[in-house]
Formats: C-alpha cells, sequence, structure tokens
C-alpha cells in the first residue's frame, strides 16, 4: 500500500483524527474512545497516518500521545494549486477569444474607407 | 458541504476528494456558444494551451467513445502531445473526456465540464478527477462515502493553516 499524505486523508476516519489532534497532542486511548468503531481499527488508523507522515506516536510515562505534523499537508495544497493554476490559464485564455468573437459578432463589418464624394 | 481554498484572485477551487478538484468561473456569454468552442477543433485551437504554442487538432471525433488528439508546437519546433476519449457528450450542458498528457503516460484524468447559464452568463466549472491506476485504492475510500464530506471541509482550514505557515 502507498504512503504518502494523500493516502493518509482518502480515509474520512483518518481525516477525523488529524481533525482532532490538530491543535493539541492527545492520548492515544482518548482518541480511540471518540470513534463507534473498534480501537483496534482507530489504531490501525494511526499507524497508517504516522506510516504516511502525518502523526509522530510518542510515549509518555505510561501514556503513548499523538501528535499532528501537518507540514506534509502542504503536498495537497501544493496538489490543487498545480491544478488551479492550469484552469485559471485555461479561463483567462478562453475569456479573451470569447470576447474577440463576442466582439465580432456584435459589430457588423465595418468599411474600411469612407466614401469621399468629390 | 465541499472544501474550499480560498485564494487571492478570489476564485473557486473545490477539494472534493483527495482525487478530485473542482474550479469553476463566470463566462459573459451564452453556453451554446462556449459549448461549441470547446467541440468545434476550429474554435479549440483557438484557446487550448499558452499563448506561446502553436496548437494542432491531430484527432477529434466528438462523439461518447470518439478519440481526441492535440498537439502543442513551440517555436523551435518541440511538440508536446494531449490526448483522450470523450465520455459524455450533452450539449449544451455537460462534457467529459480523459486528458493525458503523452509526456507521462499513464497518469489519466477524466475532466467533466458542466455549463450553467444565468441571463446571458455562463458559470463553467471544471471537474478534474485523477485516476491512475497505482492511485485507485485511494480514491476507492475517498469522501465519496456518505457522511464523508464534513471531514474535508476541516481539512481546508488545516491546509489554510499550513499555507500560512
Amino acid at each position: 500500500m502507498r504512503r504518502d499524505v494523500f493516502q493518509a486523508i482518502a480515509d474520512p476516519t483518518r481525516r477525523e483524527i488529524l481533525n482532532m489532534i490538530a491543535h493539541k497532542s492527545l492520548n492515544v486511548n482518548s482518541v480511540a474512545g471518540n470513534f463507534l468503531v473498534s480501537r483496534t481499527a482507530i489504531y490501525k488508523h494511526m499507524k497508517i497516518l504516522s506510516e504516511c507522515g502525518l502523526v509522530v506516536i510518542k510515549q509518555q510515562g505510561r501514556e503513548r500521545y499523538c501528535e499532528a505534523r501537518l507540514k506534509k499537508l502542504s503536498q495537497v495544497s501544493n496538489w490543487v494549486e498545480q491544478y488551479r493554476q492550469v484552469w485559471e490559464a485555461r479561463f483567462d485564455s478562453l475569456d479573451e477569444y470569447l470576447k474577440q468573437v463576442t466582439a465580432k459578432r456584435k459589430r457588423p463589418a465595418k468599411r474600411k474607407f469612407k466614401k469621399i464624394k468629390v | 458541504m465541499e472544501t474550499e481554498v480560498a485564494n487571492k484572485k478570489n476564485k473557486h477551487v473545490t477539494i472534493l476528494s483527495d482525487r478530485e478538484v473542482v474550479m469553476s468561473r463566470v463566462f459573459d456569454a451564452p453556453r451554446a456558444l462556449i459549448f461549441k468552442m470547446y467541440t468545434d477543433p476550429k474554435h479549440i485551437t483557438q484557446f487550448l494551451g499558452p499563448k506561446k504554442y502553436i496548437n494542432v487538432v491531430d484527432k477529434m471525433d466528438v462523439r461518447v467513445g470518439g478519440i481526441w488528439r492535440f498537439i502543442q508546437r513551440d517555436d523551435k519546433g518541440k511538440e508536446f502531445a494531449f490526448n483522450g476519449i470523450y465520455k459524455e457528450i450533452d450539449a449544451p450542458k455537460r462534457l467529459a473526456y480523459t486528458f493525458e498528457f503523452e509526456g507521462m503516460p499513464g497518469h489519466i484524468l477524466l475532466e467533466t465540464l458542466t455549463f450553467e447559464e444565468t441571463k446571458g452568463k455562463t458559470t463553467l466549472t471544471a471537474n478534474v478527477l485523477f485516476q491512475n491506476i497505482e492511485d485507485r485504492d485511494g480514491m476507492l475510500n475517498s469522501g465519496m462515502e456518505s457522511g464523508a464530506t464534513e471531514s474535508w471541509d476541516r481539512l481546508a482550514e488545516l491546509l489554510e493553516r499550513v499555507k500560512n505557515n
């Protein structure tokens, strides 16, 4: 299985976990306690998140805490940005062409020279 | 309930899932005209791709299952080719086709354009679905599931934070 940031955020439960720990790191058990699915399932998601580099699990005494590492999410913004730029350029160029075409339609061909009466 | 990523130009970008991005813009023209531009080789060469390239339509068989292939040529004669298959043609409302850059074969996108007209103005929405085979696993359990879209909303906030850091 791939282990990258896209794989990490592909699953709604994993996104939820990230949202939960984005502002402060939480005890692994209390994260799991927030979900209806089994603890095993949540641990599995956390393992994937940490393999993808978005979560670090730290042992503190007898407790394990998970901490978010959100920097990697910028890969997602970059990905979005890439397509945004492509489409901005396409839209700009379509807009320009539309203006040319509609301008021609509205204005009937002008005579190049005025007739001058002699 | 999609994720909106604000950007400086204040234009619309939406993340629908980890494989799908949506962008839209309003154009001051009826949709029939814009649709025609996308489906007529005479028009499409005039606005497709960056200005420094000459666009050539190699194939453009506008019917479902039909193949298109465009070539962009720069002033040194270097060529970039793109191809795809028309998947959906519903004039003047919807047009869907696959998109593949021949320089990066196998990375196939599905682009769906929808044209909505109000009072002579058209909102053109481009939905880009990334669908290469290695990423299919990710696609299957992406935001398509019910109730999954809400968490995309909050992901947008996280993305903004990352950007501002």
